[in-house]
């Protein structure tokens, strides 16, 4: 028995020692499964199952994708658009008809509802709220790309080569970090857009980027002049402590290429922070372009936003109070969405980090 | 003890070039744009606008211009409101501050007390119903946009149930809707960090020995656990000012208050360049010493924090 014991010990000690287990030598018997199969599963299919196993993320998810569905199907081929005028038809409220509309319906026409009325100007609100959930998608997304290439490349640079150059180039990210953003971009919208109006007018270039304008055109320079910082500190963070790695200590050794380094040994272990940080990245564009257009130096009328949209029907609170309901709970649910979708991603690509919760 | 004072010199320091950065770049933002203050009021003729642009130095090169400016930053000076009448941008930011820095008070203390109070609550029953309940409560006050807040609270109280003022300052019932929507954001935010930490702290082998001791629950949970909990919510009181100062904003146009934050909106559409000048780089520096004595504060509450 003692014996038996201190061969156990040894056997923890020194997992290489010559000494058998003879447990391991015991006869089969005829219920043991002999060979256990582990389904050989990617990196990927292993996020993927257990992203669907957060089931609040993945509504979250559901609802992102039928908003995207929503805001760039339907305006293709809905009746009105959203800078037409309906003369007449004023202020209507949901689902009613101007007198013209009911005549052309009593002559046997087919018109369509405007599902949440019309503005004042007669244009239809419900397909002015799907272009501003449009621009805010567009905006949240293009805006995030541009934050995550500079910021990657940046931090990763940082952190990579170290030494002096990471000094200099982090003491700038310290320097913008500490500049209060918000005033700088209201700043720099209201600078850029007389300057960005002349380009449109002008270039050739520009013209063909009409849809953008100078109001977003402005808002995604500011996110590529500030934004980056916050980005560019994580990526680096983790190039840094990525570095001091045994594999890449050893890939060093075995004389890998800085190259081959980055892409086969450091990128990998990245994509799933820079993936984390660039979905949370989103609803705070979404939010800085809302709080713009809400102040008036967002996108240019008569292009809509979901902010602009709430802050033209601040002006008739008392008679359409309806009017406001639809830009903001859009506004909310979307941001909510990639909130809580982005908090998924970050729970399955760093399951550590809900034992720290 | 030295370190720290080089710490704060070389924070200090560093305030010191943020704000003369934002100086800078908001200066030559500011004269990009082309045409100058003059050019919206159209009927003026080209004798008026070469008077005017005489009178305010705005024909001198632009370097001499900024030397100038920067000059006259120095000495505290923001210059005169173009659109107000030649009124001195040092009085409006004064008068004006002064109704703003009221409402922003009475949000802080507002978000921070009830944002702790529930901070505690969830953590202590944790799991439980209401811990839940204030987690969906927090995550939707972190979603919401505060112009969606504002709206939804003056439909509410005041469009629909008509039982709280919606315009101006005039009486303390006034302040009550603005105050709410300014102290949603960093009432959820506490609320959720704090969450975070008390957990951490109760999980510490100290407040087992409290408890062991025999000390009451309440001494447990607020002496040894929220004390060592509280820190890291000093650190979001620099963003946390940052937040309520933009989110005035927007609160103040909603509820038609004459404070800073509407003054800058207004400034803005009405191009009254020196006023925009002198309210962004006065706001940048409240904000940057915030973070510079947050971050003191930080140091010396907490020595175990390294300084680095």
């Amino acid at each position: 028995m003692e014996l038996q014991q201190d061969q156990e010990k040894l056997m923890h000690k020194n997992p290489f020692s010559f000494q058998l287990n003879s447990d391991d030598f015991l006869p089969a018997k005829s219920n043991e499964d002999l060979v256990r199969e582990y389904k050989k599963t990617s990196y990927w299919n292993e996020i993927f199952h257990s992203f669907l196993k957060k089931k609040v993320a993945l509504i979250a998810f559901v609802v992102i994708v039928f908003v995207f569905f929503l805001a760039f199907t339907i305006p293709l081929f809905y009746e009105y658009s959203y800078d037409q005028q309906i003369r007449g038809s004023e202020n209507l409220r949901p689902f009613e008809y101007s007198e013209q509309e009911l005549n052309l319906k009593s002559q046997g026409e087919t018109v369509v509802p405007h599902l949440l009325g019309t503005d004042t100007l007669g244009r239809d609100v419900f397909i002015r709220v799907l272009m501003g959930t449009r621009i805010s998608l567009i905006v949240g997304i293009v805006a995030s790309i541009i934050v995550l290439v500079i910021g990657a490349i940046y931090g990763s640079i940082a952190g990579f080569f170290g030494g002096k150059l990471d000094l200099i180039m982090m003491r700038i990210v310290d320097v913008i970090y500490t500049v209060p953003d918000i005033l700088i971009i209201i700043l720099l919208s209201v600078s850029l857009r007389e300057p960005l109006n002349v380009l449109y007018e002008k270039n050739l270039f520009f013209s063909q980027l009409e849809v953008l304008g100078p109001g977003l055109t402005s808002i995604f320079i500011t996110f590529s002049l500030l934004y980056w910082v916050g980005m560019a500190r994580i990526i680096r963070a983790q190039v840094v402590m990525l570095k001091e790695q045994e594999y890449i200590i050893a890939a060093k050794a075995l004389g890998a290429s800085n190259t081959r380094i980055i892409t086969k040994h450091l990128l990998p272990n990245l994509i799933g922070t820079i993936i984390v940080t660039t979905t949370l990245q989103i609803p705070t564009a979404i939010f800085t372009e809302s709080f713009l257009s809400f102040i008036g130096l967002g996108v240019a009328a008569p292009m809509p936003s979901l902010g602009s949209l709430a802050a033209d029907a601040m002006g008739g609170i008392n008679s359409y109070t309806y009017r406001l309901i639809a830009p903001t709970v859009a506004i909310s649910v979307i941001i909510l969405s990639f909130n809580l979708f982005g908090d998924g991603l970050q729970e399955v690509f760093d399951p550590k980090l809900k034992e720290k919760r | 003890m030295r370190s720290l004072i080089k710490h704060i010199v070389k924070r200090f320091a560093y305030s010191l070039f943020t704000i003369f950065l934002i100086a800078t770049i908001t200066f030559f933002l500011m004269n990009l744009v082309p045409g100058g203050p003059f050019l919206s009021e159209k009927n003026l003729s080209p004798q008026i606008t070469e008077v005017m642009n005489d009178k305010y130095g705005l024909n001198e090169p632009v370097i001499i211009q900024y030397k100038n400016y920067m000059i006259k930053l120095a000495q505290g000076d923001l210059g005169v409101s173009i659109i107000n009448k030649g009124r001195d941008i040092n009085d409006i930011i004064y008068e004006k501050f002064l109704i703003s820095a009221k409402v922003g008070f009475i949000t802080i203390v507002l978000a921070i007390t009830i944002g702790i109070a529930m901070g505690v609550v969830a953590a202590i029953s944790k799991g439980k119903l209401v811990d839940r309940l204030l987690t969906i409560f927090s995550t939707l006050g972190m979603a919401v946009p505060n112009f969606v807040i504002a709206t939804a609270l003056l439909i509410i109280f005041g469009v629909k149930l008509r039982i709280l003022p919606t315009y101006g300052l005039s009486s303390s019932a006034h302040f009550i809707l603005p105050v709410l929507t300014l102290a949603f954001y960093p009432m959820a935010y506490i609320a959720r960090l704090l969450r975070t930490t008390m957990l951490d702290v109760l999980d510490q082998d100290y407040i087992r020995t409290a408890r062991s001791k025999g000390l009451s629950e309440f001494q447990v949970l607020v002496k040894h656990g929220l004390r060592n909990a509280i820190t890291p919510i000093i650190t979001y009181l620099g963003p946390m000012i940052a937040y309520i100062l933009t989110g005035s904003f927007v609160v103040e146009k909603i509820f038609s208050i004459p404070g800073l934050g509407g003054e800058f909106i207004g400034s803005i559409n009405g191009r009254d360049y020196p006023m925009i000048m002198g309210t962004t780089i006065f706001l940048a520096t409240i904000m940057v010493s915030m973070n510079f004595i947050v971050d003191i504060l930080y140091k010396v509450i907490d020595p175990r924090i390294e300084l680095n």
